[in-house]
């Protein structure tokens, strides 16, 4: 459990954080999204430490990352995946870590095999490619076994296989009882992994909502029926419409209907009921991305405002 | 506590898991061996037969001591007071001014022997010339016997010290400041009671002043008393151009006296002139080390004779009446290395080490901004998020490796450099077993923390190359400029202030004041004590530590 509260940092002029506030529970994917220069890393750094915030605290497990006693095994975090000795290998970045937090060589081989990493454990790092240095990354991340980690951008600069790769991973770190906190610029790649999103811009929350929430929120509830009989299906769905009270109903090309204010199983029943027939129903599923531009509009705004009057 | 064993073993691990660090720290230590025993320093000690083994005559301390003059001696027994009026003090020393070739009127040189030492001259065009070496001496002394290396006391009127009185070669006691001329002549007396000798001087054999009373335990009954007069070494630096070094040979004094007379018990006109310790060659030095060869080490050379006796010493006596002239070269005082000394002192066989602290310093540098470099110190500071205990880990580990490194080579120079060096048939001075661990232990010390030194500038500067210009800079230059270009007092004057004053820790040999010489940092002498070095070098090291703690807490890493 990490509990991040009210921290505010300035870099000189610049406002980097700005009353930043969230938490990140255990047993879930905590997706943490914003433009790039949203205070993502800062925030993450202040957390583990690296930074000092000007105001406001950040707790792992009640206590501020200086504190913690082996802190490794408290929380892992993977920052920048290509911040190793390039000279050493693999297994002797991750052994100076393990001692580092008291453990020994066994928890390195078998971080090593967790991460995939067993075949290339004697490779100098200096040599990995960035979608392997992202496994030894993690790698260390889990060194301590932690009950929570923080993972910025983890996807960067993997190839697809690694991408799905990570997002299991990810995925079973939480389902594992574990605080996870993963970064991204991009929300997609949270889509299928998070249970819930931070969204952060000019140094603040957002939105702090599960998925689910937050997509009902930027949902219409619209449907699409392709069908090849388009006056019948009209005149029924435009009557139920009306009986609603709410919604409407808009051809779409030669072959298609969009309908608002009733849902696909409504359509379906009422279709069937008639006797109309139709090929395929389509619900419009808001996407994360809708939902996080949504929410980012301001701060991309406010961001493009200041640059164009620095000309 | 736990914590800090954990970020200690952590950084180990760093440190050995990365081969270039370990490599260049055992070439390190390889290459101070290699300097140290370099096969180009060749001697001729022990190479033309027995007779040619270098060894010193010993003082009754058992220190190595330089024991050559010339005596008009006889024995006297039991208590009594010997004193003497000396009216004048004339010599002549070796070339170094081109100016004064014409007067000397000496073809012969300085030795008189027609072979001036053919070294002496090396350093140009220039011959002997008119001069009292400033620690030339003239004045009475009672000796134990002739032997070279017995106890003595003497008291002397000296080329620019003034009157002293000097016992056992390494004690030596001011009178007054004024030389003895013929316009104003100066007396001195020497009294024994007992095993007690007491020196004292006048002005006008009247009033007496006593200059200092020596105990001297091992002095017989029947001791040798009389007159003696030397002169040392002479040497003196050169400059040339941006190199600089010293030159020099042996010079020759002559001390004109009259009012020689014994009282108080001492009785006897049986006056002997000899030479002690004469081989032809009287305190002949190796090479005095000339320009340009500011290390003098290329040819240690070997001492002067053995000193298998006395030898006449008639042709440096002559008498006129009451008025005597004595006539010597040579020096009674402890033996020293170095330009104005023979042999190579232990700390000139590490001059390796200016090496070995070119790599610590890099480690110690590169050990901290190689993880600024690649961001590796966040992964560092969240293994162990206690700063000053990761910079204290760190001190620890590339100091200790230092120590290793230091102590392994610098025992091994120690030890096995010495032999080699002797097989070769240069002429190693040996030191007590407690100065040799110093110097060992010293050597390690010079180089941990210098790395320590190195480790807090790089903290403080996070760039590598930055770090390790600004510690070449403080740490390695003062000391390649003090022994190589700089003049003598410029040198002294870095090695006292910079870190590398903590080269004082390798100094072997003792300076004497009471001793010509050129005690430079080239020849192994260092203006600070071994302890006041450190403590420089240390106090440097310390503060860029603590400077480099503050700024890596208020840093965002």
């Amino acid at each position: 459990m990490i509990n991040v509260n009210g921290l505010r940092k300035r870099f000189g002029a610049v406002t980097a954080l700005d009353g930043m506030t969230f938490t990140v529970p255990a047993g879930q994917v905590t997706g943490f999204v914003g433009p790039n220069g949203a205070g993502k890393s800062t925030t993450m750094r202040v957390i583990l430490g690296l930074d000092t915030a000007d105001s406001g605290e950040a707790l792992i497990g009640g206590r501020p990352y200086r504190e913690l006693r082996n802190p490794l095994r408290h929380v892992g975090a993977l920052l920048d995946a290509s911040a190793v000795g390039p000279s050493r290998t693999a297994r002797n970045h991750l052994l100076w870590l393990a001692h580092s937090q008291g453990l020994g060589a066994r928890r390195v081989d078998e971080v090593l095999q967790e991460a995939g990493l067993t075949s290339v454990a004697r490779r100098r790092v200096g040599g990995f490619s960035l979608g392997m240095r992202q496994r030894l990354g993690i790698a260390a991340a889990l060194i301590g076994d932690p009950p929570a980690l923080m993972l910025d951008e983890p996807f960067n600069g993997m190839d697809p296989e690694g991408i799905i790769w990570m997002r299991r991973f990810t995925r079973a770190l939480a389902d594992d009882g574990r605080a996870v906190l993963v970064s991204s610029h991009l929300m997609n790649e949270l889509e299928d992994i998070a249970d819930r999103v931070v969204v952060v811009g000019r140094g603040k929350v957002f939105a702090d909502a599960g998925v689910a929430e937050l997509l009902a929120a930027v949902s219409d509830g619209r449907v699409t029926v392709r069908t090849t009989a388009g006056g019948p299906a009209a005149a029924v769905l435009e009557a139920a419409v009306l009986a609603a009270g709410v919604g409407s109903v808009t051809p779409a090309g030669a072959d298609a209907l969009v309908v608002a204010g009733l849902s696909a199983e409504e359509i379906a029943g009422l279709l069937g009921r008639h006797g109309v027939p139709f090929s395929e129903l389509t619900a419009h599923r808001a996407t994360l991305e809708d939902a996080y531009l949504n929410l980012t509009r301001d701060a991309v705004e406010y961001r493009a405002t200041v640059a164009g009057e620095g000309r | 506590m736990n914590g800090f064993a954990n970020t200690l073993r952590a950084e180990w691990t760093k440190f050995r898991t990365v081969r270039g660090w370990v490599l260049a720290t055992v070439a390190a230590a390889g290459l101070i061996v290699a300097l140290g025993v370099m096969p180009g320093m060749e001697g001729t000690c022990g190479k033309h037969g027995l007779s040619s083994g270098c060894e010193l005559p010993l003082g009754p301390g058992g220190e190595e001591v330089t024991d050559s003059f010339t005596f008009l001696h006889q024995a006297l027994t039991g208590d009594g007071s010997i004193t003497v009026r000396v009216t004048g003090m004339t010599g002549i020393l070796p070339g170094g001014d081109p100016h004064g070739r014409g007067d000397t009127g000496d073809p012969n040189g300085p030795n008189g022997t027609g072979d001036p030492n053919s070294r002496s001259g090396r350093g140009g065009t220039d011959g002997p010339r008119h001069g009292v070496a400033p620690w030339a001496k003239a004045g009475l002394i009672v000796k134990a016997d002739t032997g070279q290396g017995s106890t003595y006391a003497a008291v002397m009127m000296t080329g620019a010290h003034g009157a002293r009185m000097q016992y056992d070669y390494t004690h030596d006691l001011a009178g007054g400041p004024d030389a003895a001329t013929a316009a104003h002549p100066r007396w001195l007396r020497l009294s024994r009671a007992g095993d007690t000798v007491t020196g004292a001087e006048s002005a006008d054999g009247v009033r007496w002043v006593t200059i200092g009373t020596a105990r001297l335990p091992g002095l017989p009954a029947t001791a040798q008393v009389g007159l003696f007069v030397t002169s040392p070494q002479y040497t003196e630096e050169v400059h040339a151009g941006l190199a600089s070094g010293a030159m020099g040979g042996p010079s020759q004094a002559t001390g004109t006296f009259d009012h020689l007379a014994t009282g108080d018990g001492w009785t006897g006109t049986a006056w002997q002139p000899d030479v002690i310790g004469a081989a032809g060659d009287p305190g002949a030095a190796g090479d005095p080390g000339a320009a340009g060869d500011p290390g003098g080490a290329d040819d240690p050379g070997g001492p002067g004779g053995s000193g298998d006796g006395p030898r006449s010493g008639a042709e440096g006596f002559e008498r006129d009446g009451d008025t005597m002239r004595l006539r010597g070269s040579g020096d009674i005082a402890p033996a020293v290395a170095g330009a104005a000394g023979l042999g190579v002192s232990i700390s000139q066989t590490l001059v390796g080490t200016f090496v070995g602290l070119i790599v610590a310093v890099v480690v110690g540098c590169v050990f901290v901004t190689a993880e600024y470099r690649r961001g590796l110190l966040r992964t560092t500071l969240l293994a162990s998020p206690g700063r000053v205990r990761v910079l204290a880990a760190k001190a620890a580990v590339v100091s200790g490796a230092m120590v290793v490194t230091g102590l392994t080579a610098a025992a091994a120079v120690v030890v096995l450099g010495q032999r080699v060096l002797r097989g070769n048939g240069v002429y190693v001075h040996p030191v007590p077993t407690l100065t040799e661990l110093r110097v060992v232990a010293g050597t390690a010390a010079l180089l941990a923390l210098a790395a320590i030194l190195a480790l807090g500038l790089g903290t403080l500067l996070r760039r590598g190359v930055t770090a390790i210009t600004a510690a070449v800079v403080l740490v390695v230059l003062p000391y390649l400029l003090a022994v190589t270009v700089l003049p003598i007092e410029a040198a002294r004057w870095l090695l006292r202030v910079t870190p590398a004053a903590g080269f004082a820790l390798q100094q072997a040999a003792p300076e004497y004041p009471q001793v010509a010489g050129l005690y430079t940092p080239a020849d192994g002498y260092f203006p600070l004590a071994p302890w006041a070095g450190l403590a420089v070098l240390a106090g440097w090291a310390a503060v860029a530590l603590a400077v480099a703690a503050v700024a890596l807490r208020r840093r965002d890493a």
